[in-house]
């Protein structure tokens, strides 16, 4: 399933923008952008896994206070997202942590404190839990509890996220909304292997905690035209991947391939969708939504996770206090069964392109 | 007798004398990974049941696996839980104040023994005056050092300020040995707008950039890790410095610990573990807190260099600290230890300890197992200290903590903008936001809002 590469905003910079030797600012970062509409200018075809590879190897080549570590990096990782780096830049900044996440976390805690980059893999999201009490308790408030006299802001916390066809209750979580509850954090989903590229350089060089979810399903799978230079993409701004006056989709990750499905079928039948990837789940990017919604009337948001409590129930109650006047329909959301994710049942479970149709339908037609 | 030691392989030899655990052979630093077996410890086996590994075991054929050659036995025998004896406890002073003969340990002069015995006099009485404001309902809250005064100086003492600290919650001595001011102290406790802190956590959450101190977390163990990879960063950064962290006996039942302890072993980083087993965690005792020989066994068990101390002592804590630190930092190894003490406070002032301890106890170590008292004798009889001197400077420290409180309390508290900043690096829309709609509510709604808090 290859993903042609007409995108929207990527920014094509030769070169790195005012990096200090602390951090860029997250507005300097925004303020140097250029929309590029026309779409990637050159690149070679290259999967997720991969474009994740060279974000890593230009952030350990731009910064030698950056480190890489977590279970199994050392080797090329379980998804072979950290290949080759061992060899460019040596063990020590490169390196393999024993089988703790609450260890790598904490350890990454310091590392930031220090005014390192503490690149930390997690090695699947559905073990990241150990980890919790150092990401929320320790890493998302280490800048207020402390007046900012410190801050752990290098951290940035790697994990691939969602189902892959097959991964059961412990390979497949999506578990973005218990870290998009916590002020403090950020949270970054890219949806292909050029954003991620992007956007993972531009979490790196972010001067907060950030986790930034890999949708597993993708590394292989999605291959995009990937422009080898070093460019970051806008933390905390929405696109607009596919314009349309009907009804908005709001979704991320793997998920915006489902929905772009079921954005061509609606089409077909005369209903014009407009999807937009958020790519910043916190702090997130309300503005666009709601210029979207204001135009269309109507939102419908999918995820993967449980739709209890899910960030689509934040969007939705956001959406509603600010756009009420102008909704023709109850806002939707097309998302993952309130269950631990199965095996046998996971068609039956994720949130599918006809079930995303079948709410188009039935928010147009209220 | 403690002769003159100087660089890292004299800091090995008093290491050495002081008993460090581990196969520590002189001249041999490096001691992980090749064949030869921790026997040392072991050196007292009995017939029968051994306690341990036994000492004749690298004579025996062996086989390879994964991590080196170990050798084959054909008895079956299990190591005991404890050994036989207690891990023995490095003290310089006996209860009097009197150096015990034969003990080893880094001298100091006379200068920075008055400093030390200041340092935690001004402690004591620091925490006293803070105590009570709280009870007096000047400040919300507040914990004390009181019975580890030794802990907190003569430690901070032995360190450099290069040597990043990252502290649990009773290690305010450590900042005032730095250098942070009563002043100082008292402006985090009334979180007023020149707390470092910005007003934002509860008083005893000191932290300054300046003086190396990490901001303290009330969630028990999380600094540990922490430490390490500070360790971690000075290690490749080439510093002759070292992180330490400290933690109580409760704190060693954390995941963090013995995440922090394997990742240190593993990544030979310079960071010196600090444990204060002063026999509560709260309510709860040691020996309902782990079932261990304390925290000092747990250090092999990682690979790493521990050594039991009297955390009494000031002198002990010093001459452990310094070693620790010239071998952390020399051999770029974690070291562990554990400094026996005793809370002669309640835990905190939500907390009465008369309810789960007997007053006696209390009262037995306050007095007759005092740290400050047993190192004054130390430094009285060196004539470096007297009575009037004593007097005076209790009576000074007492009055510049009575002012500094004064002050603290008729400053403004931080303004309104402060609840929102440092979330991030910038606010974000969502904060400005929520700004915005609070000082519209604060305008409808004054009286229900502390009128110290400018707006």
């Amino acid at each position: 399933m290859a993903m042609a590469a007409r995108r929207g905003a990527t920014a094509n910079r030769g070169q790195l923008v005012g990096i200090l030797r602390g951090f860029s600012s997250s507005s300097s970062v925004v303020d140097s952008w250029q929309k590029n509409k026309e779409g990637i200018a050159g690149g070679k075809p290259l999967n997720l896994f991969s474009a994740i590879n060279q974000a890593l190897h230009i952030a350990l080549e731009t910064d030698s206070r950056a480190y890489v570590f977590g279970e199994d990096v050392s080797f090329g990782g379980v998804f072979r997202c950290t290949t080759g780096l061992v060899e460019r830049f040596g063990r020590k900044r490169v390196f393999n942590t024993p089988l703790c996440e609450q260890g790598i976390a904490g350890f990454a805690v310091g590392l930031a404190a220090m005014g390192n980059r503490a690149i930390a893999e997690i090695q699947f999201a559905d073990y990241i839990y150990p980890a919790f009490d150092q990401i929320v308790n320790e890493a998302a408030k280490f800048r207020y509890r402390s007046g900012n006299e410190f801050n752990c802001g290098g951290i940035t916390i790697r994990t691939p996220y969602g189902a892959v066809g097959h991964g059961g209750h412990y390979h497949s979580q999506s578990p973005e909304a218990f870290f998009c509850h916590v002020p403090g954090l950020k949270v970054v989903i890219p949806r292909s292997p050029s954003e991620a590229k992007g956007l993972l350089l531009a979490c790196i060089r972010d001067p907060n905690p950030v986790i930034f979810f890999e949708p597993k399903w993708l590394y292989r799978l999605a291959v995009e035209e990937v422009p080898d230079h070093d460019y970051m993409l806008p933390l905390s701004q929405a696109e607009v991947m596919r314009e349309g006056t009907d009804i908005t989709l709001v979704g991320w990750g793997a998920q915006l391939l489902v929905m772009e499905q079921a954005c061509e079928i609606a089409e077909k039948e005369g209903i014009s969708c407009e999807l937009i990837d958020l790519k910043t789940l916190i702090p997130w990017d309300k503005e666009a939504v709601e210029v979207s919604v204001n135009k269309t009337g109507r939102l419908l948001v999918s995820h993967e996770a449980p739709v209890t409590g899910g960030f689509g129930a934040e969007i939705a109650a956001s959406v509603v206090e600010n756009c009420f006047l102008r909704l023709e329909a109850p806002v939707a959301r097309v998302c993952g069964l309130d269950t631990p994710f199965p095996l046998v049942y996971e068609p039956f479970y994720l949130p599918t392109k006809n079930k995303i149709v079948d709410a188009i339908k039935a928010t147009v037609n209220y | 007798m403690a002769g003159r030691l100087a660089g890292s392989r004299a800091a090995r030899e008093l290491a050495r004398r002081m008993g460090f655990m581990g196969s520590f052979r002189a001249g041999l630093s490096n001691v992980g990974g090749g064949p030869s077996l921790p026997v040392e410890i072991c050196r007292r086996d009995a017939g029968g049941v051994s306690p341990c590994i036994s000492s004749r075991v690298t004579a025996r054929p062996g086989g390879e696996f994964p991590r080196g050659k170990v050798a084959f036995v054909a008895e079956m025998e299990f190591l005991a839980e404890l050994l036989k004896e207690r891990i023995n406890c490095y003290r310089v002073l006996d209860d009097d104040g009197r150096t015990i003969s034969g003990s080893s340990f880094k001298e100091v002069s006379k200068e920075m023994a008055l400093e030390m015995y200041s340092g935690m006099v001004t402690l004591q009485t620091m925490d006293t005056i803070f105590y009570e404001a709280q009870r007096q309902g000047r400040i919300s809250f507040y914990l004390t050092t009181i019975g580890e005064e030794a802990i907190n100086i003569a430690s901070a003492a032995a360190l450099t300020m290069d040597d990043v600290v990252f502290p649990q919650y009773r290690e305010p001595g450590i900042l005032l040995w730095r250098g942070f001011t009563l002043q100082e102290f008292a402006n985090q406790c009334f979180g007023n707008k020149y707390d470092y802190g910005k007003g934002r956590q509860m008083p005893i959450h000191y932290g300054s950039n300046k003086l190396n101190y990490f901001t303290v977390s009330s969630p028990i163990a999380t600094q540990i890790p922490h430490a390490v990879g500070a360790a971690y960063s000075l290690k490749m950064e080439g510093k002759q410095a070292c992180a330490v962290t400290y933690f109580g006996d409760g704190g060693t039942s954390e995941g963090d610990f013995h995440a922090a302890l394997n990742f240190a072993a593993v990544m030979e980083v310079p960071v010196i573990f600090f444990c204060r087993n002063n026999g509560w965690a709260i309510s709860t005792p040691t020996s309902e807190q782990f079932r261990s020989d304390g925290a000092v066994v747990r250090g092999q068990a990682y690979g790493i260099r521990s050594i039991r101390i009297d955390g009494n002592d000031a002198l002990a804590v010093y001459s452990a600290v310094h070693a620790a630190r010239e071998m952390a930092i020399s051999e770029s190894r974690p070291i562990l230890i554990e400094a026996l003490t005793y809370r002669v406070g309640h835990h905190s002032t939500s907390d009465d300890s008369t309810k789960y301890r007997p007053v006696h106890e209390i009262e037995h170590w306050r007095t007759a197992r005092d740290p400050i008292s047993r190192y004054r004798k130390w430094v009285q009889r060196n004539g470096w200290w007297s009575d009037e001197n004593e007097t005076e400077l209790r009576k000074n420290v007492k009055k510049e903590l009575m002012n500094a409180i004064q002050i603290s309390e008729r400053a403004e508290k931080p303004p309104l903008s402060e609840l929102f900043t440092d979330v991030y690096d910038v606010p974000t829309s969502n904060l400005r936001e929520q700004e915005a709609l609070l000082r519209q509510t604060i305008q409808r709604h004054r009286e229900d809002y502390p009128p110290d808090v400018p707006l």
